[in-house]
C-alpha cells in the first residue's frame, strides 16, 4: 500500500508542535515533529477519530449569574459538537450550581459527561 | 471586619493576586487582605470558560473558572481576608491604601508590603485609531467574552474580528457555538499572534477564514455597524490601494493587544518601563518603591496563566518576607521632626536600637538666622532629651548635634523626636 504524509498541528498543549504523520491507508506508520509522546497519541486520534473538548454555558435560574460554564469531562467526537451544543441549549439549571455537578450524563450516548466548571451560588446566598 | 494595618495587601484577585496572597500567607504573613474590584474572585479567568489552563501547574487541562476555583478554595482555607466590589482609589509610596466599597465605605489601610496585581486591559478602537463612523457594535474581544459567557447575551449576529490574538480566536469559536456567523479574522501582521493550537481548534475546525497582512480600513454604518472595509497591508505596513473589500457584518471585535494597568502604580511613585508598560522589578518582583511588589500581567503580558501563577507565588513569598522583617522594626523606629526654627532633620527616621551601639549624629538647617547664643534641643514632646549650645545659627551653615548613648532610655519612650533652635 502507498504511504502518504499528513500535516497536523498538535493541540494537546500550548506548544502546538507541527506534526508530519506518515500513514499507510488508515494506519499511522510514523509521527515526526512532536516534542513528547502525547503528539503520537494526538496524531493517531486526529486521523482516526478526531475529538475535541467542548466548553460552553448553560442557563441558570436564580443564580448570581444567568449562566454557568460547563465542559465535557473528556473530548467528544468532532462531528457531534454542534449536536451537543443544541442539547445543552435545552437545559436550564437551578442555582445553586456546584463545581463538578453533572449537567448531562453520557451526553448523546458518547459516554462523556458534561460538568459544571464553577459554583454559581443562588442570588440570596451571595448577599 | 477590616484591620487598620496588614502584613500584606494584594490589589487584584486574578490569578496573580490569588497566588500572591496564598503564598504570602503560607510564608508567614499574619494578616493578608485581597482587594478586588469585581463582585467575585478569579479575575478574567471567570469569563475564560474554555479549557487549556493548568497544564503546567496541575498537569491537567482545566477551564478558566475551574483553575480559579482551586485558588479561591485555598485562599478560603488559609483565612485570607477579601474585600470585594471595592475600588482601590489611591496608594502612596508609604503603602497607605485608600479604598472605597459598598460593604465598608471609604477606608484607609496601611500595609507592611503591598502587591500590585491589577492585570491588564484591552487596547480599544481609540488606541489603534480605526477610521470610519462611530456606530454601535464595536467591542473589544474581552468585553464580548464577558457578555456571552457571564452576562448571557450576544452582542451581534455577524462578526468580523480584528486581530489573531488568543482571545480573538477563542471568541470566534465561542460566537460560532452560540449561533453567530464569524465572517473573517483579520491580522495586520504577516503571522498569527496567538497560539497555533487556537488557530486549529478555533478557526480551522469551524472553517472561519483568517487573512494575514489585512486590517480594517474603515468602519461603515451610522447607528449600527453595517460593514467593515478591509484592506491588504504591504511589508511597510501601508494599505495597498485596490485591495479593499467590503465585508457585511453587524459587529466588529477588536483583539489588538493588552496593556498593563498601572494607574495605581504611578500614584505610588513606582517607576514604569516604557517598553512593557509595567513596573521595573527585581528578581523578587519588588518595584522601585521599597515594600511595593508587582506580579502578573500588571508587569508584562503573559500568554499562559500558569506563568502568571508562578510570578504571583514568587511575589507573594517575597512580599511576606519583607513584611515579616518590617514587623520586627515596628515600634523600634522614631521619626525625626523639624521643630521651631528648624527646616528639616537628617536622618528622617532613627532606629531606637542604634543608640545601643553608638551616639547618632543629627544634622539640620535652621529657617532663620539668630545672631546670639542659642540652644539646639532634641525634644520628646515637652521632655528634653538632650541639648547643645551654639553661639549663633545661620541657614547657610549646617547645624550638627549628637544624640548621645545616654539618651537611650528617653528615646525608647518616644514615637517621634523634634529638634528646635531657641534663644538661650
Amino acid at each position: 500500500m502507498t504511504q502518504e504524509q499528513r500535516k497536523l498541528i498538535c493541540i494537546t498543549c500550548p506548544r502546538g508542535c507541527a506534526l508530519v504523520v506518515t500513514v499507510e491507508g488508515e494506519t499511522v506508520i510514523k509521527t515526526e515533529g512532536n516534542s513528547c509522546k502525547r503528539g503520537v497519541d494526538y496524531a493517531t486520534g486526529e486521523l482516526k477519530d478526531p475529538r475535541r473538548m467542548v466548553t460552553t454555558t448553560v442557563r441558570v435560574k436564580g443564580g448570581v449569574h444567568p449562566l454557568a460554564p460547563v465542559y465535557t469531562e473528556s473530548p467528544i467526537p468532532k462531528p457531534r459538537i454542534l449536536d451537543l451544543l443544541a442539547e445543552i441549549r435545552k437545559i436550564e439549571l437551578t442555582a445553586p450550581v456546584k463545581f463538578g455537578d453533572v449537567v448531562i450524563e453520557n451526553a448523546l450516548g458518547t459516554g462523556v459527561n458534561v460538568l459544571a466548571s464553577r459554583n454559581i451560588p443562588a442570588k440570596s446566598e451571595a448577599s | 471586619m477590616l484591620k487598620k494595618k496588614y502584613d500584606v495587601i494584594v490589589i487584584g484577585a486574578g490569578p496573580a493576586g490569588l497566588a500572591a496572597a496564598i503564598e504570602a500567607k503560607k510564608t508567614g504573613a499574619q494578616d493578608v487582605l485581597v482587594i478586588e474590584r469585581a463582585q467575585e474572585l478569579g479575575g478574567i479567568l471567570q469569563q475564560c470558560i474554555h479549557n487549556g489552563f493548568g497544564l503546567q501547574t496541575f498537569k491537567k487541562d482545566l477551564t478558566g473558572p475551574t483553575y480559579a476555583q482551586r485558588f479561591i478554595d485555598e485562599l478560603a482555607e488559609l483565612h485570607v481576608d477579601t474585600l470585594l466590589d471595592a475600588m482601590a482609589l489611591n496608594v502612596t509610596s508609604e503603602r497607605h491604601v485608600y479604598v472605597t466599597s459598598q460593604s465598608s465605605g471609604f477606608v484607609e489601610l496601611d500595609t507592611r508590603a503591598l502587591v500590585l496585581a491589577m492585570g491588564c486591559r484591552e487596547r480599544t478602537r481609540a488606541q489603534i485609531a480605526l477610521p470610519g463612523t462611530r456606530p454601535a457594535g464595536v467591542y473589544t474581544a474581552g468585553t464580548a467574552q464577558r457578555f456571552v459567557n457571564i452576562e448571557g447575551f450576544m452582542p451581534g449576529k455577524r462578526f468580523v474580528i480584528l486581530g489573531s490574538g488568543d482571545i480573538g480566536m477563542i471568541m470566534a469559536r465561542r460566537l460560532t457555538f452560540e449561533g453567530a456567523k464569524v465572517e473573517r479574522v483579520l491580522e495586520i501582521m504577516p503571522f498569527l499572534t496567538g497560539l497555533t493550537r487556537n488557530y486549529v481548534q478555533c478557526l480551522l475546525d469551524y472553517d472561519i477564514p483568517l487573512q494575514l497582512h489585512h486590517t480594517v480600513k474603515r468602519i461603515i454604518g451610522n447607528d449600527r455597524v453595517e460593514a467593515i472595509e478591509s484592506v491588504q497591508i504591504d511589508e511597510h505596513r501601508q494599505p495597498m490601494l485596490g485591495t479593499e473589500e467590503t465585508i457585511p457584518c453587524d459587529t466588529l471585535l477588536l483583539s489588538v493587544g493588552l496593556i498593563p494597568e498601572n494607574e495605581l502604580s504611578r500614584k505610588a511613585g513606582v517607576a514604569l518601563d516604557p517598553v512593557t508598560g509595567g513596573p521595573f522589578v527585581d528578581e523578587e518582583m519588588q518595584t522601585s518603591v521599597p515594600g511595593i511588589f508587582a506580579a502578573g500581567n500588571v508587569v508584562h503580558v503573559y500568554d499562559l496563566v500558569d506563568w502568571v501563577t508562578q510570578a504571583g507565588l514568587l511575589c507573594g513569598r517575597n512580599a511576606a518576607q519583607y513584611a515579616i522583617t518590617a514587623r520586627k522594626h515596628d515600634g523600634r523606629r522614631v521619626r525625626m521632626k523639624a521643630g521651631e526654627n528648624v527646616r528639616y532633620v537628617i536622618p528622617h527616621i532613627l532606629d531606637k536600637e542604634s543608640l545601643a551601639e553608638s551616639a547618632q549624629l543629627l544634622q539640620m538647617r535652621v529657617t532663620l538666622p539668630i545672631e546670639e547664643p542659642v540652644w539646639v534641643e532634641v525634644m520628646n514632646g515637652e521632655e528634653r532629651v538632650t541639648r547643645k549650645a551654639e553661639l549663633y545659627v545661620r541657614p547657610g551653615e549646617m547645624v550638627n548635634i549628637d544624640l548621645p548613648q545616654s539618651a537611650y532610655d528617653a528615646v525608647q519612650r518616644a514615637s517621634e523626636l523634634s529638634v528646635r533652635v531657641v534663644r538661650r
